[in-house]
């Protein structure tokens, strides 16, 4: 019984850990591409899911609504870059972080002013109860919600990768990543690649909101989640896609582990603070995370 | 930032300064600091809208209370304890009397301000949360924690388990879970859980949820472990409807969970979706428009297009009527205090304390006013801020909280005494003699 | 022609290294010190003095702690609050336990408990740099926070949480009344205030900002590090510290964890940013800007709907202020990225040549 449940809380931390890598994946993307740590993913995310929320609520069907939330996150996206980044281009990163905090805000304000301050319930057709077959077989409870949120956060990882690496667009996302000047010689136009980078951005945010969402309902504490995304970036490295994905496994992981057995022995509620120090052992020993790019300091 | 900007703003903060413009004399001003963003901002709405929708209609229907028309002002104060004092600094002095009393609707504020305000000699009611051991009203004379505070309704919840259970004495041996939100709020019923249970032999677990509480994977996990008989949910915000979902993912029946009032409206079930269906929250006022006096609000107010509430979906919600209940208890014990001091005059803070503490609303006075089963009938008095009063048990269908009780006394033999001791300590701690209510008229 | 500096000459080092050394900028400042300490008291209302003023002069405070670690120093952190609370609740402490120290003697060693703190988390940082060490100092902010929650003695044991702060006494005058408060919080401010632009202008202050341009190249001129950083933190954690506990004392009137969330440490981070990195005079109007701003909006929302006599949902002008102040954090950040105290600069130099052009 002990190791099933034992199984049962690494299934489950493993299954929270895919959650936050869908928030962490906005913050890889915008980071790779233009160096600006977007704290205002989590109001994303938050205005992404009320959207569709309110849109399904409002009568739409669902691909519609779908269609026009994506819609509607991607002129967010392009806006925000035309407004609030090209204009902080040279400036140091604290002020950008600054910015996209400032960002917070104003998505926060303006999602509770266009769609009220009622919560919503999101469903996606996928149950969260336990699988029967599988409980009644091996004593574990998963219900399909949960694998059907790691196979979403697996197609996500698998296409961008595919984006990346072997499309035009892709490989100009990383040539600006790389050197901005550079990519700038070589005739990448640098405002269109932001603009689609804070596109794409919006669109993860919009399905880790839908997955959020569907989880614990469409309210103003999903803005939060991006908190818990920041143990994720520093264990994955800012950079790296892949580095999302795994540092999230693990942070969910050693997370739940951490409260399940750990947290009655000094009262419970670990789980504030315990992935950030996780994080903050880790970077002790390697400061740029498992995948990031070492960092190399002329003087 | 230009100059004409900073004169403006100059301005416009020292206008904010000076007293508000003497206005007419019969008015009686309640300040109206409630929180209509951030993360509580559903339930922030709601009350507001319930308080402000009741006074709107007194104005409309009876041209205010003898004649003395009811004013406000709204201040927000985003549930934050800094943004509550200065609200509470800012209406204060407002009105022909001075502000007439506070609902903070958050514990941290009413704790912020119970020192100012008593200094001030403006009471606070809070109605359902806030300082426990104000029930005491010889050690807190302005703080009023009315109907019930979280001791008492504690009690009255291991009562309906015990109830549902066949008795009491079943009570032994069976395991209760404690969920509790990680912040002052959520801690406060440990130490009343822990007297009864060593009281009636249940064994009792406290877990504690990090705030915010949107993730309690491992939190139910651990529920499942222990197995317990019944959890007694006791959240705020995400955590309630996030709580209700994890616990049909690790398969607990959401009909052995009972949940505070502050976890038990519409908008903690409705997120949550079909995993809410079943569960039970405790409460003191019902939901619901078929009360006279709900019809009275509509009639008098939203027809007349002066309502709070842009969705009329949300009219006669939990909040909404929780709003309309501290609305008649605040304009009842006005009318009292009229009574004493003067009818048709504005009173003082001072004076609405007295009213507030010879408040007696008797089912008579509830059929008068409609609301007969709203709310149960209050008694306060000088001993008791809080009035004893009884909590209702309401179930989640899906669609609606349906009643599943009758109005479940509290066991203030238990609650009484740590009150009395937690009040005296205070008065040791700041000093304070505490008053002699025998001596009182 | 007002601000010339004609005529005024400095005969001995002293002199010439007086924190004001223009004469005109010395009556200012002895005008404001005026104002503040005697004016304020006798003419301000209560409102004015506990809500506004008093918040204002806690948050400078904080600010400036925050500004010597992130502005000087060039440590980014996101613990602020943490090291307020902790000040908060170790002078709380004090006071309860050992009633006898008084006043200041509390406050410095919460101050001091705070630093400790400070440094202990401040060891990443020999570490790490940049945003990871803001996400390390994250933990902190989280930790300390759940470790008070947890520790009941911190509380006294207190069933909520939530504990009323006791009215301290300054040899034997009770700090009671909002003037007295006010008095109290201001001098404190002042004082530390002037040790924070003494000491940015000492040998230490050079050094955080030679960490801060850029700490490989100040370690092989031989400032040390772990040394430098640490104490960074220390000072910055102390300053934090008796803000916190000025907070509870002449403030919040309560000391308890809710009031020192990462909200907190945004609004303080968000002054520093405002008012100007690296700067004490930043740190003060930043502190005005972010207390003063919310309130502002507030009452002319206010104002605005008894104008127009339209009753718009309080819920509307609620989300308004929000929009507008974080758009308005963007505004600044895009318009000025060095703040106010550079606006504040560019004023003083136009005003040197005022009336002329050039």
């Amino acid at each position: 019984m002990d190791f099933i449940f034992f199984l049962e809380v690494l299934a489950g931390g493993l299954l929270a850990g895919v959650m936050y890598a869908l928030v962490a994946l906005g913050f890889v993307l915008i980071y790779k591409a233009s160096g600006v740590f977007n704290f205002a993913q989590g109001a994303m995310v938050f205005f992404a899911a009320l959207t569709y929320a309110s849109l399904l609520k409002l009568g739409m069907p669902w691909w519609g609504a779908l269609v026009a939330t994506l819609a509607v996150m991607v002129v967010l996206g392009v806006a925000i870059e035309r407004v609030v980044l090209r204009p902080l281009v040279n400036q140091p990163p604290i002020t950008l972080f600054m910015a996209t905090i400032g960002l917070t805000f104003v998505l926060e304000g303006l999602s509770q002013l266009v769609w009220g301050t009622q919560p919503h319930n999101l469903e996606l057709g996928v149950s969260d109860v336990p699988m029967e077959s599988l409980s009644r077989a091996t004593g574990i409870n998963i219900s399909q919600f949960e694998l059907f949120a790691a196979g979403v956060a697996g197609i996500l990882v698998a296409v961008l990768a595919v984006f990346f690496q072997y499309t035009r667009v892709g490989r100009a996302l990383r040539a600006v990543a790389d050197d901005h000047q550079a990519a700038l010689a070589v005739g990448i136009p640098l405002q269109h690649i932001w603009a689609i980078v804070w596109a794409v951005a919006g669109f993860v945010a919009l399905v880790a909101g839908l997955l959020w969402g569907a989880r614990t309902g469409v309210q103003y504490a999903l803005t939060f989640i991006a908190l818990k995304a920041l143990p994720v970036l520093i264990l994955g490295g800012f950079e790296s896609i892949l580095g999302a994905i795994v540092g999230g496994l693990i942070i969910g992981a050693t997370e739940k582990l951490a409260e399940v057995y750990l947290g009655p022995m000094v009262g419970g509620g670990i789980e504030s603070w315990f992935a950030y120090v996780v994080a903050l052992l880790f970077l002790l020993v390697r400061p740029e995370g498992l995948f990031g790019e070492k960092h190399i300091d002329r003087v | 930032m230009n100059r004409t900007a900073i004169s403006t703003a100059a301005l416009a903060i020292a206008a904010a300064g000076l007293p508000a413009p003497a206005g007419a004399q019969m008015e009686q001003f309640i300040p109206a600091n409630f929180y209509w963003v951030g993360p509580y901002a559903a339930s922030g709405t709601g009350f507001a809208a319930g308080i402000l929708d009741y006074f709107a209609m007194l104005n409309e229907r009876d041209k205010g209370i003898n004649g003395v028309r009811l004013t406000w002002e709204k201040c927000e104060t985003e549930y934050n304890n800094a943004r509550g004092v200065e609200c509470y600094e800012r209406q204060k002095k407002k009105g022909p009397t001075g502000a007439t009393v506070m609902h903070p609707l958050s514990t941290g504020i009413t704790y912020s301000i119970l020192e100012k305000a008593t200094a001030d000699k403006i009471p606070v009611i809070s109605m359902g949360y806030g300082r426990t051991d104000a029930s005491d009203g010889r050690v807190f004379p302005y703080i009023f924690p009315l109907i019930t505070n979280y001791w008492s309704q504690n009690t009255a919840k291991i009562k309906f388990i015990g109830q549902k259970e066949g008795g009491m004495d079943k009570l032994k041996g069976k395991k209760i879970a404690n969920l509790y939100h990680d912040s002052a709020y959520g801690k406060e019923t440990i130490p009343v859980l822990d007297v009864q249970a060593k009281k009636y032999g249940f064994q009792v677990t406290h877990i504690p949820v990090p705030h915010p509480g949107n993730e309690q994977q491992s939190q139910w996990l651990q529920i499942r472990q222990l197995k317990p008989d019944w959890v007694i949910l006791r959240g705020w915000g995400v955590m309630s409807p996030t709580a209700l979902k994890t616990a049909a993912r690790v398969g607990y029946p959401r009909d052995k969970i009972i949940a505070v009032w502050w976890s038990g409206a519409e908008e903690d079930a409705i997120p949550a979706g079909d995993a809410a269906k079943g569960y039970i929250t405790a409460g003191f006022n019902l939901p619901g428009t078929s009360y006279p006096v709900m019809q009275d609000v509509l009639k008098h107010v939203y027809k007349k297009g002066k309502g709070e509430f842009e969705d009329p979906s949300r009219i006669g919600s939990i909040y909404h009527t929780r709003g309309v209940v501290a609305g008649i208890v605040t304009t009842e014990a006005i009318r009292t205090a009229q009574e004493r001091f003067g009818k048709g005059k504005p009173i003082t803070g001072e004076q609405m304390r007295w009213g507030i503490e010879n408040l007696n609303i008797t089912e008579a006075r509830l059929k008068q006013l409609g609301a007969v089963g709203l709310m149960a009938p209050l008694k306060i008095s000088c001993m008791d801020h809080e009035g004893g009063g009884p909590v209702k048990f309401l179930q989640w269908d899906g669609k609606a909280f349906k009643p599943v009780s009758d109005w479940v006394p509290t066991d203030q033999s238990i609650v009484r005494p740590m009150i009395e001791a937690s009040a005296s300590q205070y008065a040791l701690d700041n000093k304070i003699t505490p008053r002699d209510c025998s001596k009182e008229k | 022609m007002l601000y010339r500096e004609a005529g005024q000459f400095r005969s001995s080092y002293a002199e010439d290294q007086q924190i004001f050394p223009i004469r005109q900028d010395r009556i200012g400042i002895a005008l404001l010190l005026v104002v503040a300490f005697i004016v304020v008291p006798l003419v301000g209302n209560q409102y004015w003095l506990s809500a506004i003023l008093t918040p204002f002069l806690i948050l400078a405070l904080a600010a400036l702690g925050l500004n010597i670690l992130t502005g000087y120093a060039g440590q980014l952190s996101l613990g602020t609050a943490a090291f307020m609370a902790v000040g908060a609740f170790m002078a709380y402490n004090f006071v309860l336990r050992m009633p006898w120290l008084g006043a200041i003697p509390s406050f410095i060693l919460a101050g001091l408990c705070a630093a400790a703190v400070g440094f202990v988390f401040g060891l990443p940082s020999l570490r790490i740099k940049g945003f990871y060490l803001a996400v390390a100092t994250l933990a902190c902010q989280f930790f300390v926070l759940w470790v008070i929650q947890r520790w009941g003695w911190i509380t006294n044991y207190s069933t909520s949480g939530v504990i009323t702060a006791q009215t301290i006494v300054l040899f034997g005058y009770p700090i009671a009344t909002p003037a007295a408060k006010y008095l109290f919080t201001l001098s404190i401010v002042a004082v530390l205030a002037l040790a924070a632009k003494n000491l940015m202008r000492s040998e230490t202050g050079r050094a955080f900002m030679a960490v801060r341009d850029m700490d490989v190249a100040a370690s092989v001129i031989g400032i040390p590090m772990m040394k430098t950083k640490l104490l960074a933190f220390a000072i910055s954690s102390f300053y934090c510290g008796v803000a916190g506990a000025l907070y509870t004392y002449t403030y919040l009137g309560t000391v308890e964890p809710e009031a020192f969330t990462l909200d907190l440490s945004f609004r303080v981070l968000f002054m520093i940013i405002i008012g100007g990195i690296g700067s004490i005079l930043g740190s003060f109007l930043g502190a005005a800007f972010i207390t003063l701003f919310p309130i502002f909006l507030n009452v002319f929302s206010g104002w605005l709907s008894h104008l127009t006599g339209q009753d718009i949902s309080h819920a509307v002008i609620s989300n308004l202020e929000v929009i507008i102040f974080g758009g308005l954090i963007i505004f600044f950040l895009i318009v000025e990225p060095n703040g106010l105290a550079r606006l504040w600069q560019i004023a003083k130099e136009k005003l040197r040549l005022w009336p002329f052009p050039h």
